[in-house]
């Protein structure tokens, strides 16, 4: 009965059916399924299918987005049983992502929030135009592993070493590890900002972040 | 000595890539999109004038809703003929429908240094150097800012950049770099003491502004307010649209055409309703991302179709045109340069697109090259040529020269041949050599066309900049810096 369960969750997610996916994960909690074993044995297991292809060569990028939307959409319907039985998903850390302050460029800071989050990261994705101290504040409020900054102007990308410096200033460094992105970024840049880590797309993203944590 | 600019000009060469049908399909679709999605406009000033005009606003959102009527008589103000004015006047550029120009492109942030080739961060040096070459480059008939500044402060770099350009050669600058309404009075400021006056800035308009969509369906504050600026002083300007397919686009070239029409549009509409006749222009530079990574690719069949396409939508407005092409997504002058950039300019050319941006950059418009920047020049020649077309006459067809050597002599000695020979192409970046000689050398265009630049910045004096304007422009900037 519930073997049967994971397969349709795990095929929700390689579709990439966010509407499917919740509802199954309904299913599975009327049914008195643990939803740690529906994430892990049924809807996981679609992701790493989806994730597989796509190492392989044989899925694309949407196909990845909406598998991690599904995903997504499955796991926010389970949160509340997961609370009342007191279980915590295992995640791999926490995210803090934002466009820094004076830029308002969001695509591929949002693709490297959900790639992250369909990883197994808790991402708190703060939006545009985010002033330095608001992104601060929030590592600090939510304990974050990681700060995420992205920029798509030579004049914003600035913004980037200030938050850095800052965290410096704070004593946070060696606690917050710095990722950074953007059409602009090189290594240069990089290097000298000493920020963490760069990538150059979303993909490259998700495995430096889990460099960072140390869960390669 | 006047310096002659390269355009492409009374075409042969005809392609029809959308059929009146599919361009009203389009306009149909982008109104719709204007009226029922609405457009994102996050500037009070923008958002006061839409509402003046009876759009419909929502002020929390930001987002415009238009009918179709308001966008087509905004329209109609758009002034369909102007000229982008150089400091020599003999190098302005009439936007009239018949002429094919190239600028250099931007924004890159690193160079291949001309010396050692080394890759390194841009500095302002790299913009000055760059102009240098352009200047005296036929095929460059106007500036971007090629690359940031970026030893310069960030507040104040759009106006070093322009700065250098002015002192550096004497084509039109049309920046991309300035998009905030406050560099973009200073700017406006500099253009203005270069000109002389307020009127003679308007009559001859000697800088324009490129401003960037901010995809899908949306645009930056500081860029509207720029340009808006801009179009108060006659400075012409242009919104350009990188809407891209998979992600800021539909996965489709028409829906993805649409979108960055409605972007372009709608932001047009508004400076129009604003400051009616002011010169406009649309730019674009639509791509399909990257499948795999959902990058930006700088290249592909899609975007050599988004090139020829995109001036049949601005004709069809009755505005000029600034086109991407070049700026292939090659990590070095190679093969995949050549092929995306010939066939991107071709397209774009081949319709007809007023200005071309435009030539000197690999890695998609991220790292400048002198060698690309020379070869670019060259596609640009030889599609020159190309639209020239074959000419069909007595003289062409030359009868009486084929009768006098009849079956198995050659040409080589007539004077027809004299007379004609240089008609025919000459390269000076393919390689035509004998195979020994190659062998015993190992060099190809890229060595060639680095040793071009290189020689042109030994040698090229650009005509001087009146050193009480560079101070004027130096006194602008400090304000700012205070």
């Amino acid at each position: 009965m519930s073997a049967d369960l994971f397969l349709k969750m795990a095929q929700s997610i390689i579709d990439g059916d966010s509407d499917v996916s919740a509802a199954l994960a309904r299913q599975a909690i009327e049914a008195g399924i643990d939803p740690l074993e529906a994430i892990t044995q049924g809807f996981v297991v679609g992701v790493n299918t989806v994730g597989d292809a796509f190492a392989k060569g044989d899925a694309f990028l949407p196909e990845l987005v909406m598998a991690g939307e599904a995903m997504k959409a499955a796991v926010a319907t389970l949160e509340p049983e997961m609370q009342k039985r007191g279980t915590q998903r295992m995640m791999l850390g926490k995210v803090v992502l934002a466009t820094v302050e004076g830029d308002i460029h969001e695509i591929g800071k949002s693709l490297v929030g959900t790639m992250l989050s369909a990883s197994g990261f808790q991402v708190y994705d703060m939006g545009v135009d985010v002033p330095t101290a608001r992104i601060i504040a929030k590592a600090k409020e939510v304990d974050a592993d990681i700060v995420g900054l992205s920029a798509l102007l030579t004049t914003t990308m600035v913004k980037q070493k200030e938050v850095i410096e800052e965290l410096d200033r704070l004593g946070l460094r060696r606690k917050i590890k710095v990722i950074v992105g953007g059409a602009p970024v090189t290594r240069d840049w990089v290097q000298k900002i000493e920020a963490d880590g760069y990538s150059e797309d979303a993909i490259g993203a998700v495995a430096i972040a889990k460099q960072l944590v140390g869960a390669v | 000595m006047p310096k002659p600019i390269k355009s492409i000009t009374n075409p042969k060469l005809r392609l029809e890539i959308l059929t009146p049908a599919e361009v009203k399909r389009i306009h149909d679709a982008t109104l719709h999109i204007i009226e029922n999605v609405g457009v994102r406009f996050p500037s009070q000033q923008a958002l006061e004038i839409w509402e003046a005009h009876g759009a419909s606003v929502d002020r929390d959102k930001m987002i415009v809703k238009a009918r179709p009527a308001l966008i087509e008589e905004a329209l109609k103000a758009c002034p369909p003929v102007y000229s982008l004015a150089a400091r020599d006047p003999a190098q302005d550029l009439p936007l009239d429908g018949n002429h094919v120009y190239v600028g250099t492109d931007g924004c890159g942030v690193e160079v291949l240094d001309i010396q050692n080739g080394q890759r390194r961060t841009s500095c302002l040096r790299d913009v000055v150097d760059i102009a240098r070459i352009a200047d005296a480059t036929e095929e460059v008939a106007f500036h971007w800012v090629p690359v940031s500044a970026q030893d310069q402060p960030p507040e104040t770099r759009g106006l070093h950049e322009i700065k250098a350009i002015w002192e550096n050669s004497t084509k039109h600058v049309q920046t991309e770099s300035i998009y905030n309404a406050r560099e973009a009075r200073a700017a406006i400021e500099m253009a203005i003491a270069i000109a002389g006056s307020k009127e003679a800035l308007r009559k001859r308009p000697l800088l324009s502004l490129m401003q960037c969509s901010a995809p899908p369906l949306g645009h930056d504050a500081g860029s509207l307010e720029a340009a808006l600026l801009a179009a108060e002083h006659g400075v012409p300007t242009g919104f350009m649209t990188m809407s891209a397919c998979l992600t800021t686009g539909p996965a489709s070239v028409a829906g993805t055409l649409a979108v960055g029409n409605a972007e372009v549009l709608a932001a047009t509409a508004l400076l129009q309703l604003a400051f009616p006749g002011a010169p406009v222009f649309y730019a674009a530079a639509q791509t399909a991302s990257d499948l795999r990574s959902g990058a930006y690719t700088g290249g592909g069949p899609e975007d050599f179709l988004f090139g020829a396409a995109t001036n049949v939508l601005s004709n069809f407005y009755n505005i000029p045109l600034s086109m991407g092409s070049f700026a292939t997504g090659a990590k070095e002058p190679n093969w995949q340069a050549g092929l995306e950039n010939s066939l991107s300019t071709f397209m774009a050319s081949v319709v007809m697109s007023d200005m071309l941006l435009g030539v000197g950059f690999l890695h998609g418009s991220r790292i400048w090259s002198y060698a690309q920047m020379m070869m670019d020049c060259e596609i640009f020649s030889i599609i020159h040529k190309m639209m020239r077309g074959i000419v069909v006459d007595d003289e062409s067809l030359a009868l009486d020269t084929i009768a006098a050597v009849g079956p198995g002599g050659n040409f080589l000695s007539q004077k027809h041949t004299l007379k004609h020979m240089r008609d025919i192409f000459v390269p000076q970046f393919m390689d035509r050599r004998p195979y020994n000689e190659w062998e015993g050398r190992k060099d190809d265009a890229r060595d060639w066309a680095l040793a071009k630049a290189r020689k042109i910045l030994e040698t090229h004096r650009p005509e001087p900049l009146d050193p009480k304007l560079s101070a004027e422009m130096e006194r602008i900037i400090e304000t700012l810096e205070k």
